[in-house]
């Protein structure tokens, strides 16, 4: 079969591949439909999260067809039309039983990397998201196997488009889950949303959903800021205004109620805090550059969350946390718990509340996936999101 | 220090002794940064040895990195009492009960299985089984053996065990059962002394090859717990990958 494969720091390219097999009996194997790109894959295509190797498929957001299925497979169907959370879980551990599957303690069996890296108990196994998390091949495939399937298929009825339902595996629960952890109070509370990519776009509509007052999107991308006033955000361009001023001044002093970073540890932005996180990230001293999740601290309400949907790697100095303090406010983060928002966010689409592709700029077959990484990382062409068909 | 839980005693963790002042933030930076590379390194090399090596000693400097000690103190902080013993603890939460958990250990022909530094344990009576590990690199002989007794068997609660006279390890340990709180089903506690071959040397060269026994319990605590709550070990092993179309490993 052909699959994206990283090669290497800033290399990507096709290659033709073994078909996956089924490796255990709780496993499935599903043709890919739809794969996209998403904003972390980018932090894998410059290498600063470790532990990729050569040969590893890429991808976590995919859907497709049930072609095969394990003996111990009990709900899924071989023919099934099928969308998988990025994030897997074995379902029946502790966290997993409490609805944390992004924490699930059995899916990742490099659980010991992980924790010598982070210092701390590893999240979940991911799709196609380095060896630190598993080293699960991923979904940039024409097929993927699918571990845990029966916790980890969900099945799509079929008048529903790709299109529309894709997004359910990673960035619309990403979005929603950020907005959720806001507990905006309907009608009153005033949300900021840092970045306007793909998942800040899923955020500013989730907390509009959610009965946000205002939601107000920060980025520096023209055209992502287009598509957040398209919903009926306001929008403060960055790089032309001072973004903590212009914040109190569109909230009569008193900052957002709610702030939530959607950019994680890339961020660009300037000031000597900046400058200092691209030179130790450069040196390879940090993985993390923080302007966004300072900017969110620094501007949120008093008694408002900061809420962080954005990829973190390790170790963050420079953070205000005497700000944090000072105004009583409640930090939310983690990877999303995807499984448990696949069905509620679904009957959503279904009912005509969102339809999730707008997002899509860009569509093309899997071997120009590599071409469309660089589109995407340097956010030419207009490239918001990009859907890529495995069999054209 | 909190009180005991279910009446099993006071909670009875190692002293963390140590003699290292803390790494300023460069320097931990440094540790953290040659520890991810040599970590990535070691997993990527092909060689078994280099794979210990170099990705023991990376695991073991982003280690010193997230903790911040020095290279020495953290070299000098394996555990040991006056006696030279070496004291490992490590606890794992499965969701099923301690009777079947208990069940499990109890049958100490199993242990291999949960255990992998462990060979095998033959059972010669009620009380006395013999154990045999494989010898750690550089040891020779290959393995070494020695043999137990059982200090306390208590149904759902507690195993302990103690080597006997002539023991070329001389060791003893102990597992706990306890309810944990809530429908987690129950913790089980594992504490490892033992004398290490080579003294301490032996200890932190064992530890810098990846060998490190604290390390190992925790892997085989998990191991255990995916046994008992999946059934099943979750693997890529074999998986499709660009290596196998090159001719390299999947
Ligand atoms: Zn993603
Ligand atoms: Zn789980």
């Amino acid at each position: 079969m052909n699959a994206i494969i990283w090669q290497g720091t800033n290399h990507v390219g096709v290659e033709t591949v073994p078909d996956p097999t089924l490796l255990l009996p709780t496993d499935a194997i599903v043709r890919v439909t739809s794969t996209a790109i998403c904003g972390s894959d980018l932090h894998l295509l410059d290498g600063f999260i470790p532990s990729m190797e050569k040969g590893d498929i890429l991808g976590h957001e995919f859907m497709g067809e049930v072609v095969e299925v394990g003996a111990d497979v009990k709900r899924v169907r071989v023919g099934e039309r099928v969308i998988m959370p990025f994030n897997l879980a074995c379902g029946v551990c502790d966290p997993c039983r409490r609805g944390l599957f992004s924490a699930c303690d059995n899916s990742n069996p490099n659980h010991r990397m992980a924790e010598a890296l982070y210092g701390a108990t590893s999240a979940s196994g991911l799709f196609g998201y380095s060896h630190l998390f598993g080293g699960y091949a991923g979904g940039q495939a024409q097929f993927v196997r699918v571990p845990f399937a029966d916790v980890s298929c969900f099945a799509i009825e079929s008048d529903l488009r790709d299109d529309s339902v894709l997004f359910l595996t990673d960035i619309f629960p990403t979005g929603f889950q950020a907005a959720e952890n806001c507990g905006i109070v309907p009608g009153r509370d005033v949300v900021a949303v840092f970045g306007a990519g793909p998942v800040g776009q899923f955020a500013l509509r989730s907390a509009q959903m959610l009965g946000a007052a205002e939601v107000i999107v920060v980025d520096r991308v023209t055209e992502r800021l287009r598509l957040a006033e398209a919903a009926g955000a306001r929008t403060i361009n960055y790089e032309q205004t001072d973004v903590l001023v212009a914040l109190r001044e569109a909230t009569g002093g008193r900052g957002p109620d709610h702030v939530i970073d959607a950019v994680g540890l890339e961020a660009h932005g300037h000031g000597p805090g900046a400058l200092l996180d691209t030179a130790e990230q450069k040196l390879r001293l940090s993985f993390d550059r923080i302007t966004a999740l300072r900017w969110a601290i620094l501007s949120c309400a008093k008694g408002g969350t900061v809420s962080m949907p954005g990829v973190y790697g390790g170790l963050v100095d420079k953070l205000p946390l005497g700000a944090a303090f000072s105004k009583g406010l409640t930090l939310k983060m983690g990877q999303t718990h995807t499984h448990r928002y696949v069905r509620p966010l679904l009957e959503r689409i279904q009912q005509g509340e969102i339809d999730p592709s707008f997002v899509i700029t860009h569509r093309a077959p899997l071997s120009q996936g590599p071409e469309l990484y660089k589109t995407f990382r340097d956010k030419h062409d207009g490239c918001i999101k990009v859907v890529l068909d495995p069999w054209t | 220090m909190t009180s005991g839980k279910a009446g099993q005693g006071p909670v009875t963790a190692p002293d963390h002794a140590s003699t290292g002042a803390t790494m300023p933030g460069a320097e931990r930076a440094m540790f953290g940064a040659a520890g991810a590379f040599l970590l990535t390194a070691g997993l990527r090399s092909g060689s078994p040895f280099q794979k210990l090596l170099i990705g023991g000693l990376g695991a073991g400097l982003t280690a010193l990195a997230v903790r911040g000690r020095s290279p020495l103190a953290t070299a000098l902080k394996i555990q040991q009492d006056g006696d030279g013993h070496v004291l490992v603890s490590e606890a794992v939460t499965i969701g099923k009960s301690a009777d079947g958990l208990y069940a499990v250990w109890r049958k100490l022909e199993n242990l291999p299985s949960l255990m992998k530094h462990l060979e095998r344990v033959e059972v010669l009576d009620e009380r006395r089984s013999r154990w045999t590990v494989k010898a750690p690199a550089g040891y020779s002989g290959g393995e070494v053996s020695w043999e137990a007794e059982l200090t306390a068997d208590e149904p759902g609660r507690r195993i302990a065990w103690q080597s006997l006279p002539g023991a070329q390890v001389e060791n003893s340990g102990e597992v706990l059962f306890r309810a944990a709180p809530g429908d987690r089903g129950t913790e089980v506690a594992v504490h490892l002394n033992y004398r290490p071959l080579g003294g301490s040397v032996g200890a932190v060269v064992a530890r810098i090859a990846g060998q490190e026994p604290s390390q190992q319990l925790r892997d085989d605590l998990m191991r255990f717990k995916r046994e008992q709550e999946l059934g099943y070990h979750p693997t890529t092993e074999g998986q499709s990958s660009g290596r196998a179309s090159r001719g390299g490993k999947a």
